[in-house]
């Protein structure tokens, strides 16, 4: 039983992170970025290039894959989605936008970083004990660090004039605009933020799992299963999200098969959504 | 200003588009003028080349063209006393059968060709099958499913050891030389993963080993093993089997075993990667038994030394999984060196070569045979002979354990 609470929570930090991102992006811009599994990955590709290849300290690995990210991120905002929007009313046509960019990135990343498996040797070794369950020190690191990540996310988007600015336009894009807030600023640096949080997730997940130019599309589908958990836009919800799925997986994985385990989140998704389509929190969150 | 400016941006993007047309022109002109020389054989390749799986097309993609430069580079291939330069023509089947089967028209239909590599699993396999006997062209796949290779079907040639045929001989050693008496399979849940699993399983059972725990399966785009593995690591064996496990996937379940306490072995019926081993899981990593190449150090020939060069030089890095790929364009070609050239068409006159093929192994340093193989599995000759290698991961070496014969 406490092996299951260990991993449910650590499973649970490190998806709070991805979700946090992808919802920040769709409160800000109604964009749904199937792109964001693909931005994860390029921040572990650059955090392994950074600290493997230059052999320079993970910290500045984690710095250049926040910045990094963020400013594609910045750059796609600006350079695509931010025009499509102002062409077009239809909302498929960013999400067609977004799975374009997905294959963009994939195959750029294919292409720089090779086919392999890129991963980086834990930051800390050993493992400690928690009653009868084991908790490896860099997970708690990477669970640590995780947590101080999100406090951040939630102290800017609540405490700070951008972070307040964000949370007008998700709840009332006209009304922001009327009150003298640069809209335009705004969104790109919310999908450079939620971007950033992509790459950060990658950068301290390759210590853990690794990353591969492929993993992107299995990082956005459990993103997409936290915010439709949590409710799409929603901070809380998209914590709320992961959390569940976390500790789905984690208690899945325990009692049953693991492939009884997806099969149950799926049919439970699937149930949930016919009950409350919105989400728990529904959207938005302001 | 700014008119002019968008002006004369527009005319510098339609000068560059008019030069790089003229370029691309002048560059097909070339390679026309060049292939005009002699003749050219194409040779398909089919296979996962993105997504999670990526590596496994796209290791068979760079040693068909690191194997083709070595061949273009020595002038072309011999065949009936003209030579041909090797073409390898690619398509990326996304591990879906519905762009395998579009992927095998492609090639086999509107490109011509006879030969294919690939594909890598056995739900893609089994979907090229119609589409080869339509034009009746040989393909060359990874997968192990016995169907594949058994008559009625032969147009399919396993490019590899099966995993039926690497997982006893996995057990049985390590039973007999390492004391190995419980054992735990843990699977990718998905066609090949359950497939290679249910084999590892029964051979285990057959060798009389306890296997405490069968039922243990992750998702293919799972990332992290921990949940996983801690219930297979509670029940105690002493070694733990990845059937059909991808170099992606085995390092991650060895180091989330090793911090869950397990020092007992590890198994794996598929080709590793050191490097990725080594980055992924450090000294985790050490006590891996696995299916090797030509590659390992003891036992390759300076003609593997050259095909390593060829490949980094195609692929940027060296693949130990390439090692266990090196050999079906090698031995098409030197099939149709044996037959002439009336099989580059006629498929038939290949197949009827098939049994009494052989040719010295190039890529091994002692003086062995590669022949085609098969008929304990498929009642026909319908396998590569590639040697079955296997290796100990040990100090961020592969060590080689044993190198033994199929069939």
């Amino acid at each position: 039983m406490e092996q299951i609470l260990v991993n449910g929570a650590i499973l649970s930090a490190n998806y709070a992170l991805i979700a946090l991102g992808i919802t920040l992006i769709f409160g800000i811009m109604n964009v749904l970025n199937f792109a964001h599994g693909q931005m994860f990955m390029i921040g572990g590709l650059i955090v392994y290039t950074v600290c493997v290849v230059f052999k320079l300290p993970y910290a500045v690995g984690l710095l250049s894959a926040a910045v990094a990210v963020g400013l594609i991120g910045m750059l796609l905002e600006r350079t695509l989605f931010q025009r499509v929007m102002r062409i077009s009313s239809r909302e498929e046509n960013t999400m067609l936008l977004a799975v374009g960019t997905a294959l963009l990135l994939e195959n750029i990343a294919l292409y720089v970083f090779g086919e392999k498996q890129r991963g980086i040797p834990p930051m800390v070794s050993g493992v400690y004990r928690l009653g009868s369950a084991f908790l490896p020190a860099n997970r708690l690191l990477v669970f640590a660090i995780s947590l101080a990540l999100i406090a951040a996310v939630l102290l800017f988007v609540n405490f700070t004039r951008q972070g307040r600015a964000m949370r007008a336009l998700a709840q009332d894009r006209t009304a922001t605009m009327l009150m003298g807030v640069d809209v335009n600023r705004i969104s790109m640096l919310g999908f450079g933020l939620g971007a950033a949080l992509a790459g950060i997730a990658g950068g301290l997940l390759i210590s853990v799992s690794g990353v591969n130019a492929g993993i992107g599309t299995a990082i956005s589908t459990k993103a997409f299963i936290m915010i439709m958990i949590g409710g799409a836009g929603v901070i809380g919800g998209a914590l709320l999200g992961a959390v569940a799925l976390g500790f789905a997986e984690a208690i899945g994985y325990a009692l049953f098969p693991g492939s009884v385990t997806y099969l149950l989140i799926f049919t439970a998704l699937i149930l949930f959504l016919l009950i409350r389509p919105q989400g728990i929190m529904g959207k938005p969150w302001g | 200003m700014m008119e002019t400016t968008r002006r004369r941006l527009l005319k510098g993007v339609g000068a560059l588009a008019v030069a790089g047309v003229m370029a691309t022109a002048a560059g097909l002109g070339a390679t026309g003028a060049a292939f005009a020389e002699g003749k050219t054989l194409k040779i398909g390749q089919l296979g996962v080349m993105s997504g999670a799986e990526a590596s496994w097309g796209l290791v068979n993609k760079y040693a068909a063209q690191a194997t083709a430069e070595m061949w273009n580079a020595k002038g072309g291939v011999d065949i009936g006393g003209e030579k041909y330069k090797i073409e390898i023509v690619s398509v990326d089947d996304r591990n879906d059968p519905k762009l395998t089967v579009s992927g095998a028209e492609r090639l086999m239909g509107q490109e011509g060709i006879r030969y294919v590599i690939g594909s890598n699993t056995d739900v893609t396999a089994t979907s090229i099958r119609p589409i080869a006997e339509k034009y009746n062209a040989m393909y060359f796949p990874y997968a192990s499913s016995r169907s594949l290779y058994t008559k009625p079907a032969e147009n399919a040639v396993m490019g590899m050891v099966a995993s039926y045929q690497v997982a006893p001989a996995i057990l049985k050693l390590l039973k007999a030389e390492r004391g190995v008496k419980k054992v735990a399979f843990v699977a990718r849940n998905d066609s090949d993963g359950l497939s290679n699993r249910d084999d590892a399983v029964k051979a285990a059972k057959d060798l009389g080993l306890d296997v405490v725990s069968a039922d243990a399966t992750y998702e293919a785009n799972a990332t992290d093993f921990f949940p996983v593995m801690s219930n297979v690591v509670a029940t105690s064996p002493d070694l733990i089997f990845l059937p059909a496990s991808a170099p992606s996937n085995t390092p991650l379940l060895m180091r989330a075993a090793r911090e869950l306490g397990y020092a007992g072995l590890f198994a794996s019926d598929s080709g590793q990667d050191i490097k990725v081993i080594n980055e992924m899981a450090g000294d985790a990593g050490n006590g891996l038994v696995s299916i090797g190449g030509a590659s390992a150090d003891a036992i390759r020939s300076e003609y593997m030394d050259d095909f390593i060069k060829a490949y980094t030089k195609v692929a940027g890095e060296w693949n130990d999984e390439a090692g266990t790929k090196v050999y079906a364009l090698e031995v098409i070609l030197a099939t149709l060196q044996a037959t002439g050239p009336s099989a580059i068409e006629d498929t038939n006159v290949f197949k009827a070569a098939i049994p009494g093929f052989s040719m010295k192994n190039p890529f091994l340093k002692e003086d062995s045979k590669l022949t085609f193989t098969g008929e304990a599995d498929y009642g026909q000759k319908r396998q590569i002979g590639v040697p079955l290698v296997l290796t100990e991961t040990k100090d961020g070496q592969f060590t080689t354990l044993a190198i033994g014969q199929v069939d």
